[in-house]
């Protein structure tokens, strides 16, 4: 149950980019999570409302695109998004694909100020 | 600006951006210093102290080496641990599941990682948590015991991704839970393709000296580099 430590790190780094464009608060914050990023979505919503309490973004909404995991296979020498971390194997010819293009990203992309 | 209107700013802010800035300045003093930096990862009862136990006082004779370990409320891992004769320190992580870069630089300051050739960093039990963050380590371990399951990387993929060689532990057990040897490696390929995999029993000994032949070529590739 890290979320709490992730939504806490979203807090800090939202807050300050808020004020530096001289926000008065935040109703959104839209996050990007890639599918083996090991955060768990319902847990950090659960964790956010109550992390949120007395900053700039009290009362925001936390938006999640979950991303998926994309990796360059070898055999094909393309980029293929994998639907499932648990098999790392390319969707179009079937070989393993170890090296992740994608997927790991916990990353703000974008705020919305008031 | 229109009252009321909220306007939306596009930004690209890495959450992790902060532990993984410290696990860099971590890797490069690790770097500097020569010392080779190897972690666990498991779920709680997999044998990591008991694995790690054993590689510390097999690698003592020869080696200058250390550990530093994470729990969430007890020291008895360091307690067992301290009893290889190696410098050990704990990590009381209180109610946090996982280590972050930052307890490590914390827990290691007024040690002089010049005068080690290992350290070895054993995290929470926690299969989930620890994947997201970076301790700056050169080798992550993974540890599934036999008694687990062989379905242990499907289940957490994501740790076992994270991971450079899985370790299967108490295969001494093997028979008598009838672990599946073809299963267990047919899962960490799908998960991590191309993982080395090592075959442990800390009771026995049976393939410990692989695990340190592991260890001690990481010493063999640094010379060869420089």
């Amino acid at each position: 149950m890290h979320e709490l430590s992730i939504v806490l790190s979203i807090i800090d780094g939202v807050t300050e980019e808020a004020k530096l464009r001289g926000a008065r608060g935040v109703s959104a914050v839209h996050l990007r999570l890639g599918a083996l990023s090991g955060v768990v979505k319902p847990a950090l919503l659960f964790a956010y409302d109550l992390a949120c309490e007395g900053t700039l973004l009290q009362g925001s909404q936390l938006i999640v695109e979950e991303s998926p995991m994309v990796v360059h296979c070898p055999a094909c020498d393309a980029d293929r998004t994998v639907e499932s971390p648990q098999s790392f194997r390319c969707p179009v010819c079937g070989a393993y694909a170890a090296n992740i293009s994608r997927g790991h990203e916990i990353q703000v992309v974008a705020m919305e100020l008031v | 600006m229109t009252a009321g209107q909220p306007r939306l700013v596009e930004v690209r802010l890495n959450v992790l951006k902060k532990n993984d800035v410290l696990a860099r300045e971590l890797r490069n003093r690790f770097a500097e210093s020569g010392v080779r930096v190897i972690s666990l990862v498991s779920s709680p009862g997999s044998g990591k102290t008991a694995f790690l136990e054993k590689i510390l006082s097999g690698l003592r004779q020869e080696f200058r080496v250390a550990a530093l370990v994470g729990d969430l409320a007890t020291e008895n891992d360091a307690s067992r641990l301290a009893r290889s004769q190696v410098p050990v320190k704990q990590i009381v992580t209180g109610t946090i599941c996982h280590l972050e870069a930052e307890m490590v630089r914390n827990a290691l300051e007024g040690w002089d990682l010049h005068a080690l050739d290992f350290l070895f960093i054993e995290n929470v039990g926690n299969l989930v948590c620890p994947s997201s963050y970076d301790l700056g380590e050169e080798l992550r371990l993974v540890l599934l015991s036999v008694t687990e399951g062989e379905d242990k990387p499907l289940k957490y993929p994501t740790i076992f991704n994270t991971a450079d060689v899985a370790v299967i532990t108490k295969i001494d057990l093997a028979e008598a839970v009838q672990f599946d040897w073809m299963l267990a490696e047919r899962n960490i390929q799908l998960v991590r393709p191309g993982m080395q995999i090592l075959e442990v029993s800390a009771k026995t000994g049976e393939g410990m000296n692989q695990a340190t032949d592991l260890f001690v070529s990481l010493l063999a590739g640094a010379t060869t580099k420089k």
